[in-house]
């Protein structure tokens, strides 16, 4: 960036020979590069502002479909009633503000031969490094039921923050004391691990305040808790004792909207609300560009540097991607995610060696009720040998028991993140 | 096109170089290294350890020994904590070290939080 910088990778360049610029070939006008970044959720848009923290120069722009960003981290708060939906939606003035470049807009097509996304409006733009970070679409294959938008707009996911946390909200409230709320959760991989039991918490904690009488069925597919299983346990079968019916190993076959009723294999579960989480994958974007390269649903990165292992030029983040062993899908690992990857874009463009041994951190809070909450941790290490980051041993774990000062931290990580991807 | 640029790999566990080419590359490699080491830590304290209300702590310019301490006694399950014991085990002495050095040469100041969509933060 400064002129002395710029002169010793010249000489480092001239003394190395002519490959070591090649990563500098085809560069855009600007003269730190051009970077397109598709996506402008917590994986998107913290790459997007750490491009231009770190170095100023770069051309970046962001794709995104959504006039604001609206926080998964939190909205479950919002169906509980211990928050609303407004503390949770936030701006892209700051990144503006910064110079980086928002685009309304959808990316429908990617040629990475020519290094262009096609957009919707039928714009295009070029790109020297792509950024894809799509988050999650839904899999309604396997749910006849709901392949309608008549049918998905009442039986709700709310599984991405925004008007469907909202619409859900909604449906609580409007139903009568003494009701049923039947919940799906899908097969992991899917996005935030602890997710779908801190919702039925939060759910829990609104019932038992203003609905004292009604009953919650947790249909999960999975064979067990799969996070947090000993602090959610502790809530459920402590202050909501009673109010939660969990059945393990319960596996979607369909859902009938008319009846409203979800349908297991040897079972069906009727319900006055019913919120079903589909499978998920990749967003749609990731297969058009053909980054999808495990089970037809997830992106295989390298970890030093988030590049696709089947586009060249591409790279792809958080949800989207096929998660290293005991990573979770998560805001805060997107949080780490982005910033490896725009380091590592940085150091491409200016033909730099990227960093040999990235670390990278996971921190999720989930409450229990309005004010206590209850964390998560992990740190992983990229293993040279091995070519994938893992899980240090003796690292991470859980929280003893749920607390407000815990509760505190939460909002307080939850605030930083967003500046972290925002401000 | 990185292995036309000496890798080292080298630098991140503590060996010198050789070569006179690479001290320059290495304190600037260690330096960036330290950088993203530390951008870990953003996600809780703030960008640069300036925590937007303040919880998390902030932890932009803190002296380096005793951060370090700090971070190697939470390690050491010597301090109590929520999450911090957990997060710093996660982490080599060497690495933590490039954390703590980042911190101290940060100024502490405000941080830029996220803008609320309906105007103010």
């Amino acid at each position: 960036m400064t002129v002395t910088r710029r002169e010793f990778v010249k000489w480092m360049a001239a003394s190395t020979g002519a490959a070591a610029v090649a990563g500098c070939a085809g560069m855009g006008g600007s003269s730190g590069g051009r970077v397109v970044v598709i996506g402008g959720g917590f994986g998107g848009a913290t790459a997007a502002r750490y491009l231009k923290l770190w170095a100023p120069d770069t051309d970046v722009t962001v794709i995104e479909r959504n006039e604001t960003f609206v926080s998964c981290p939190m909205s479950n708060l919002v169906l509980g009633g211990n928050t609303q939906i407004g503390n949770i939606t936030l701006s892209y003035d700051g990144l503006r503000k910064r110079g980086v470049n928002i685009v309304r807009d959808e990316a429908v097509a990617v040629d990475a031969g020519a290094r262009q996304v096609r957009l919707a409006s039928g714009k295009t733009l070029s790109y020297d490094r792509l950024i894809v970070s799509p988050g999650i679409d839904f899999i309604y294959d396997q749910i006849p039921g709901l392949k309608s938008a008549d049918a998905q707009e009442r039986v709700l996911h709310a599984w991405k923050a925004g008007p469907q946390t909202v619409a859900l909200r909604k449906q609580l409230e409007a139903m009568p004391d003494g009701g049923v709320f039947v919940f799906h959760i899908p097969m992991a991989p899917y996005r935030c691990p602890p997710g779908p039991y801190e919702r039925v918490c939060q759910v829990a904690d609104y019932f038992k305040k203003a609905k004292p009488k009604s009953k919650i069925i947790v249909l999960d597919a999975n064979p067990d808790i799969v996070s947090k299983k000993g602090l959610f346990l502790a809530a459920w079968n402590g202050m909501y004792k009673g109010m939660i019916d969990y059945r393990p190993n319960s596996e979607l076959a369909d859902v009938d909207v008319k009846a409203m009723t979800v349908k297991l294999t040897f079972d069906s579960v009727k319900g006055d609300v019913l919120n079903v989480v589909p499978p998920h994958s990749a967003g749609n974007i990731a297969r058009q560009a053909g980054l999808i390269t495990a089970n037809q649903r997830w992106c295989g990165v390298d970890w030093r540097t988030m590049e696709s292992v089947a586009v060249k030029g591409v790279h792809v983040l958080a949800d989207a991607t096929l998660s290293a062993p005991a990573m979770p899908k998560s805001g805060s690992m997107a949080n780490q995610q982005a910033k490896v990857c725009a380091a590592a874009v940085i150091a491409l463009l200016k033909g730099e060696p990227v960093v040999a041994q990235p670390v990278m951190m996971n921190t999720c809070y989930s409450f229990v009720d309005g004010r206590s909450a209850v964390h998560v941790a992990s740190v992983h290490q990229y293993d040279a040998e091995q070519k994938m980051t893992i899980a240090v041993k003796g690292a991470g774990g859980l929280s003893d028991k749920a607390s407000e000062l815990e509760g505190t931290y939460a909002w307080g990580w939850a605030r930083n993140m967003w500046g972290d991807a925002l401000g | 096109m990185t292995s036309a640029i000496p890798r080292t790999g080298a630098w991140c566990a503590g060996l010198a170089l050789a070569a006179a080419v690479a001290a320059p590359v290495a304190a600037q490699e260690q330096a960036a290294y330290a950088r993203n080491l530390a951008a870990n830590c953003f996600a809780c304290h703030g960008t640069d350890g300036r925590s937007v209300d303040g919880v998390p702590p902030s932890i932009a310019g803190q002296n380096k020994d005793y951060m370090l301490q700090v971070m190697k006694d939470f390690k050491a399950n010597k301090r109590p904590a929520t999450v911090m014991g957990q997060q710093a085990r996660g982490y080599t002495d060497e690495q933590l070290e490039l954390i703590a050095g980042y911190f101290a040469g940060m100024k502490a100041g405000s941080a830029d939080p996220a803008p609320s969509a309906r105007g103010g933060n």
